[in-house]
């Protein structure tokens, strides 16, 4: 089963570079990050149960994951609105004042 | 390489794997943002009964809690405070569109043959403890305690750093 699940999150952690990749929209690149960092905690879950040592640590290292993530979306939105305010628009092609 | 027995866990693997990947694709596909975001939650939920038959009960409940709900909320809080109707206005250029899809299915390409090739080896035996719940709080407050104490203040200092960063300016 291992190799299934392996699969399984190497398909949403493409998805994910993808979109973050593609889109436009800040909001959608910052899902896209969490569907990116959700794959990394199904690999880690899946070798706590089916790695040649399985144990409980997996476990608690996509517990750590998932705080930072979690983290990682308040702070990203927050940057996200004072931005807004600022520019007016979530565009990310239209953030790139530090390029002129 | 796939002959496959059609366990119980197999076909709950099956079902929530579709259920993740039309979330995912529809995440990329769809106009509106907050239909991406509810997609989203479709693949947050899938994870969760992931979790489930990975014997993670604890950690799927985690992810229901944290992703699918506060993560979702707050980008659609986010998306309020934005832009009402937003949508994906012009779509990015085509060359663009194209490098990252090459870009994504080379990664792709190469994380499938390094899976199907490497053989894994067979786990040892190992007995889950009666009680998930239990078992990762008492390694959480033994083996990982300043790990966990670290986590608590970083995730002070980010929410902190939040309701600075979002606050209007003072005037």
């Amino acid at each position: 089963m291992l190799p299934s699940y392996l699969t399984m999150a190497a398909i949403l952690f493409c998805i994910g570079l993808y979109g973050a990749l593609v889109k436009r929209n800040a909001v959608v690149v910052l899902l896209s990050l969490e569907l990116m960092l959700n794959a990394v905690n199904l690999n880690l879950i899946a070798f706590s149960k089916y790695g040649v040592v399985p144990s409980l640590t997996g476990q608690i290292f996509s517990l750590f994951t998932i705080t930072v993530a979690a983290a990682e979306a308040a702070i990203g939105v927050a940057i996200l609105i004072a931005l807004f305010r600022m520019r007016g628009t979530v565009n990310v092609d239209e953030f790139d004042k530090m390029r002129r | 390489m796939f002959n496959i027995a059609f366990t119980g866990e197999f076909t709950a693997f099956f079902v929530f794997s579709a259920i993740m990947i039309c979330g995912a694709v529809l995440m990329i596909s769809l106009d509106k943002v907050v239909h991406m975001v509810i997609s989203m939650a479709a693949v947050f939920l899938g994870l969760a009964g992931m979790f489930v038959l990975l014997e993670a009960e604890f950690v799927a409940f985690v992810q229901v809690l944290i992703y699918a709900g506060a993560v979702s909320i707050l980008m659609i809080f986010g998306i309020m405070m934005t832009k009402h109707h937003a949508g994906e206005t012009e779509p990015a250029k085509p060359i663009h569109q194209s490098l990252a899809a090459i870009a994504a299915l080379s990664l792709f390409g190469v994380l499938f043959y390094a899976i199907r090739t490497t053989t894994f080896p067979e786990p040892a035996v190992f007995q889950q403890s009666e009680d998930n719940t239990m078992a990762i709080g008492e390694l959480l407050y033994t083996g990982y305690v300043i790990p966990f104490e670290l986590l608590s203040v970083l995730l002070t200092v980010a929410f902190i750093g939040a309701i600075v960063l979002a606050k209007k300016e003072a005037d």
